[in-house]
């Protein structure tokens, strides 16, 4: 699809470079201590003088997460250090905006360091438009990854020096869903994440109601015998409508299985190991695996069934677990 | 609390995990947090002011994230460890009420630089708040 026409504004901003943003505060004890204990870091590198002057630095350095924290506006916003340029480095989130992409979520945050930085440097740092993505689209809505390379400098008489780097991008976008206002008063809450229940019907209730009470059923035609699974009303051998259910042992082996690593679903553990599962029975099932490492799962693997319960006995799935052959 | 006795390279080998830290999430934490790290968006601190960014309550920042991430690193590795870099990744906000478990594992060790890298996630009961890599050089 042909980009918007506003959007080669932006791009012609790809690569342009934005001027200094000086700190307000050199590098000092009192803030890296209020720092460390907010954090609860107690390395004595940062705190403590007798023995940072042992160290290779002579002195207290700076905690090394530190770094960005140095050059912040503070309390008002936009109100930066003087000297401090007053271009703005965000202008293409801003043009983003004017275009009905109004909401922005932090994605990377990628901090390297050349060296620790000693009491009483004075840093600044200039920023890059590094780059503007493609317009995706994620599960919080449609727009553009934005990146920016800020570049850390102390100033020094000979000639300032390099000191760190932030990768900075941000997801600038227009939201799927807009999000209801809260409540006004409501109890703030942590939303709770549980696992999805299962579509049970007429045809699989036995199955939920065994698993429920620890028994993994299969169904079985009265007619010729056949299992049959997952359940559906009628025989897939004699067409019968009349069936029963018998109760596999449990034993079994990786008919086949995947990983899932991306995207993390809460409130599953990740990487998440499910199984294809041929029951000693002769039928196949799908179930998550458990006690196993994800090297060392295996086609042919032996298992057995155990069952588990989740969010507060609500639902309880048969899972296999990895035996010896 | 970082360990006094620093890992030592050649004690460290891949695949070994990092124990688990387990950070209560509170206001208070996310309040301070943002202070200590001069970042004073109304978001990290006013309640009302992120109900109506759509969140729930007040957010932790990210630069108290990478803090937190620093410091799970370091308990493990000790006060002689030097950072190269910290890399994160964001995913579900931290939120007051909740706790966030750090755990971790040595992904990479070059011997020539003495370098090891650690990959950390930080999980909440959202999902992985944080994930990333550090790279330490190690005495």
């Amino acid at each position: 699809m042909a980009e918007q026409e506003w959007m080669s504004e932006v791009r012609a901003k790809v690569g342009r470079e934005y001027g200094r943003v000086y700190a307000w505060d050199e590098v000092n004890a009192p803030m890296i201590r209020q720092w460390c204990e907010v954090m609860g870091i107690d390395n004595p590198l940062y705190t403590d003088a007798a023995h940072a002057a042992a160290s290779e630095f002579g002195g207290i350095v700076a905690p090394p997460a530190m770094l960005q924290a140095w050059c912040l506006e503070g309390l008002h916003m936009n109100n930066y250090a003087p000297g401090s340029t007053d271009e703005n480095p965000y202008e293409v989130l801003k043009m983003m905006e004017a275009h009905g992409y109004p909401s922005v979520v932090a994605v990377n945050s990628d901090l390297s360091f050349e060296r620790y930085l000693k009491l009483g440097e004075k840093l600044y740092y200039t920023t890059r438009l590094d780059s503007v993505g493609e317009e995706k689209t994620t599960a919080l809505g449609t727009g553009f990854f934005v990146t920016l390379i800020m570049s850390f400098f102390s100033q020094k008489p000979a000639g300032d020096e390099k000191v760190g780097q932030l990768l900075f991008r941000v997801f600038k976008f227009r939201p799927a869903n807009v999000p209801k206002p809260a409540e006004k008063g409501a109890a703030p809450a942590v939303p709770k994440y549980k696992r999805p229940q299962p579509g049970v019907s007429d045809d699989t209730r036995f199955f939920w109601e065994g698993v429920q009470a620890g028994r993994l059923l299969i169904q079985r035609c009265t007619c010729c015998g056949t299992l049959r699974h997952p359940p559906a009303p009628v025989c897939i051998d004699c067409h019968s409508f009349d069936w029963d259910t018998v109760e596999a042992s449990g034993k079994g082996e990786i008919h086949s299985f995947v990983v899932m690593h991306y995207p993390e679903v809460p409130p599953f553990e990740h990487p998440n190991p499910i199984g294809l599962i041929d029951l000693d029975e002769g039928v196949r099932l799908v179930a998550g695996l458990v006690g196993v490492k994800r090297d060392e799962i295996g086609i042919g693997q032996r298992v057995q069934v155990e069952f588990q319960s989740f969010d507060d006995g609500e639902l309880t799935l048969p899972m296999f677990r990895p035996v010896a052959g | 609390m970082t360990s006094k006795n620093s890992k030592r390279f050649d004690d460290v080998r891949p695949g070994e995990a990092l124990p688990e830290l387990a950070i209560p999430i509170t206001t208070t934490l996310i309040a301070a947090g943002a202070i200590a790290t001069r970042d004073y968006f109304p978001g990290h601190h006013d309640m009302e002011a992120a109900q109506q960014l759509g969140s729930p309550h007040v957010f932790m920042n990210i630069l108290t994230t990478s803090g937190l991430a620093q410091r799970f690193v370091e308990a493990w590795a000790g006060p002689a460890a030097r950072f190269k870099d910290l890399r994160i990744k964001l995913g579900a906000p931290n939120y007051p009420g909740d706790t966030m478990t750090f755990s971790g594992e040595v992904v990479r060790a070059d011997a020539a630089s003495r370098e090891v890298d650690v990959a950390l996630k930080g999980k909440n009961s959202m999902g992985s708040h944080v994930t990333g890599t550090a790279t330490l050089v190690l005495p």
